[in-house]
């Protein structure tokens, strides 16, 4: 415990101006939110119509928002099943004790740095049936030559594979960080056991690093729902046919493309409820962490 | 030469080493090569980019490329903007969270807890969560398409009061002992004692920051119109849009790419320092 300085009103002078920012465009927008998604545009925004949980109703029983759901769910089960094997196994290789140790690390997480749109320009780019490298070299190794950004099927595998790449750097940043607190006696007791490598992976390493997996889920999913908007906006802007069409891209053209905004709202407030669950999953679980951790 | 006393566990052991870095450096050139090929693309012209097989050496176009994307789309302006922008933003957070962090840690007055809660819940309030009603707002103040808009909503952070909050809790009452009976004001405190023995914490959060500034897209996409106050990643959006006949320069587009990246790769170089302490990465004998 601080000793204090006995001023009474300084305290709140100094609070002010973030309790001020935090009040009026923070929580007063996400009550508006929700004051919003309960009514409807009319005239050309001009008026508002009252209409309850219509803008619910309808959003669940459309079949545009069950296909934006579940282009959002595969994008995310992509980007976090994918993107947290990738980088695990990048990181044990990187753990290995051998010289060179920092720099391998820095080659492997640079890519932390760069935005989801430059990501995404660069997959564009790589991803073009004409003067891409990628279509090169699966026409080289495996004979055909595939538009990926334009069919509906492919489309949303090469954002995945865009959204992965982008995120790999911070993935490894704190696997590397989990494996570091793996004790190596517990390894060496395995291993003098007989256990091999594959045994000792599953059996040692994996349930320790639990907590870091863990986090790293949430990390991703949040990454997944609300980080990769611009990647998805510079590569497919949601389409072919709603193919990439995540919910926040949804939300967007919604809001600012069909100007409805009651219908947006609706959606903010349900991106919202996903956002308090995840962050109090999280919360709670790494209070767990430190609790097994002492 | 091969000395006795090599058993098949060394010459094993040795196998093993030479394989961990062969698959390092393959893993480094994997995750390198999209970045890599945009800066060779960047260089080659039109031609040079479309010819099949794609050629994969420098090419001859890099000073037109470079000059192009700076000077026809504005990217010199766009970079300007949004340093000006993540530079406001940064300074303002770490100020405005270095004064929240003073008063929760430093002094006694009511609903301090409750004060704390309500600054650290807008931790789940991201930008997508009150898009519309935060649009109307900046309409009616008139923030549409200024810098203010761009600034002054993002200035408060639940991060920064947490991490200031923790960091002055560690530090020894005496301190604060040691200021008040030397007559030490509160803010002289502040200014001569905290923030010096911050300048880790203060750093890390300013790289972060300044990341996050520079690379965030939907907010600036929706609220600035003008091309003039645009932020560095819309522009790079423009890059490729199709140009007047109907196709993407890529030459020109990679270049753009390479310009837009660097400036958060430089400073992830110096955040590199702050990973490897924090994240206790730099073990490595």
């Amino acid at each position: 415990m601080q000793s204090k300085f006995p001023n009474r009103w300084l305290p709140l002078i100094l609070l002010l101006p973030t309790i001020a920012v935090c009040a009026v465009f923070l929580y007063y927008p996400v009550a508006q939110s929700f004051e919003w998604s309960l009514y409807r545009a009319a005239f050309m925004g001009l008026k508002r119509i009252y209409v309850g949980f219509q803008n619910y109703v309808r959003l669940f029983t459309s079949s545009d928002y069950h296909k934006s759901l579940v282009v959002s769910l595969i994008f995310a089960a992509g980007v976090v099943v994918i993107g947290l094997s990738i980088s695990l196994a990048i990181a044990l290789l990187a753990n290995r004790k051998i010289r060179g140790a920092r720099i391998y690390r820095l080659l492997l997480i640079w890519p932390y740095a760069l935005s989801p749109a430059v990501a995404g320009t660069i997959w564009l780019f790589l991803f073009n049936p004409t003067s891409g490298v990628l279509t090169y070299f699966t026409d080289r190794f495996f004979g055909f030559r595939l538009d990926w950004l334009t069919n509906a099927n492919l489309a949303l595998l090469g954002v995945i594979v865009a959204a992965v790449w982008k995120n790999l750097g911070y993935n490894i940043v704190f696997f590397l960080a989990g494996l570091q607190n793996v004790p190596g006696e517990i390894l060496e007791a395995a291993r003098i056991d007989g256990a091999g490598p594959w045994k000792c992976f599953w059996k040692v390493t994996f349930p320790l690093l639990s907590p870091t997996t863990f986090f790293l889920f949430i990390m991703n999913l949040i990454y997944a729902f609300f980080g990769a908007f611009g990647l998805i906006d510079v590569m497919t802007k949601g389409g072919p046919v709603n193919a990439t069409n995540i919910l926040i891209y949804n939300l967007y053209r919604d809001a600012f493309q069909h100007n409805k905004w009651g219908m947006a709202s609706a959606q903010s407030v349900i991106l919202f409820v996903l956002v308090v669950v995840l962050t109090l999953i999280q919360f709670r679980t790494t209070g767990r962490r430190v609790h097994y951790g002492a | 030469m091969a000395p006795k006393g090599r058993s098949v566990y060394w010459y094993r052991k040795r196998a093993a080493i030479v394989l961990t870095h062969a698959a390092l450096i393959i893993a480094a050139l994997l995750i390198s090569s999209p970045v890599l090929f945009a800066i060779i693309k960047s260089t080659q012209t039109t031609a040079q980019v479309f010819s099949y097989p794609p050629k994969f050496v420098i090419g001859t176009a890099a000073p037109e490329n470079y000059s192009i994307a700076w000077h026809n789309y504005n990217l010199g302006r766009l970079m300007l903007n949004t340093f000006i922008v993540a530079g406001a933003v940064m300074l303002g957070k770490t100020l405005l969270s270095l004064f929240a962090a003073l008063a929760l840690v430093y002094f006694d007055f009511r609903f301090k807890a409750l004060i704390f809660v309500f600054i650290l819940v807008t931790l789940m309030m991201p930008v997508p969560v009150r898009i519309v009603p935060l649009f109307d707002l900046m309409r009616k103040l008139h923030w549409g398409d200024t810098f203010w808009a761009l600034t002054i909503p993002f200035l408060a952070s639940a991060t920064g009061t947490f991490l200031f909050r923790q960091h002055f809790m560690s530090f020894p009452t005496s301190l604060v002992d040691a200021a008040r009976v030397d007559g030490v004001g509160p803010l002289r405190f502040l200014w001569q004692i905290l923030i010096p023995m911050s300048m880790n914490t203060i750093g890390a959060l300013a790289v972060i920051e300044f990341v996050y500034i520079w690379n965030q897209y939907l907010w600036p996409l929706i609220i600035i119109s003008s091309n003039r106050s645009q932020m560095i990643q819309i522009g790079l959006k423009m890059l490729t849009g199709a140009g007047p006949q109907g196709m993407v320069n890529w030459g020109v587009a990679m270049a753009g790419t390479v310009i837009t990246m660097l400036p958060p790769l430089i400073v992830f170089m110096l955040l590199q320092e702050q990973f490897m302490r924090g994240f206790a990465l730099a073990e490595e004998k």
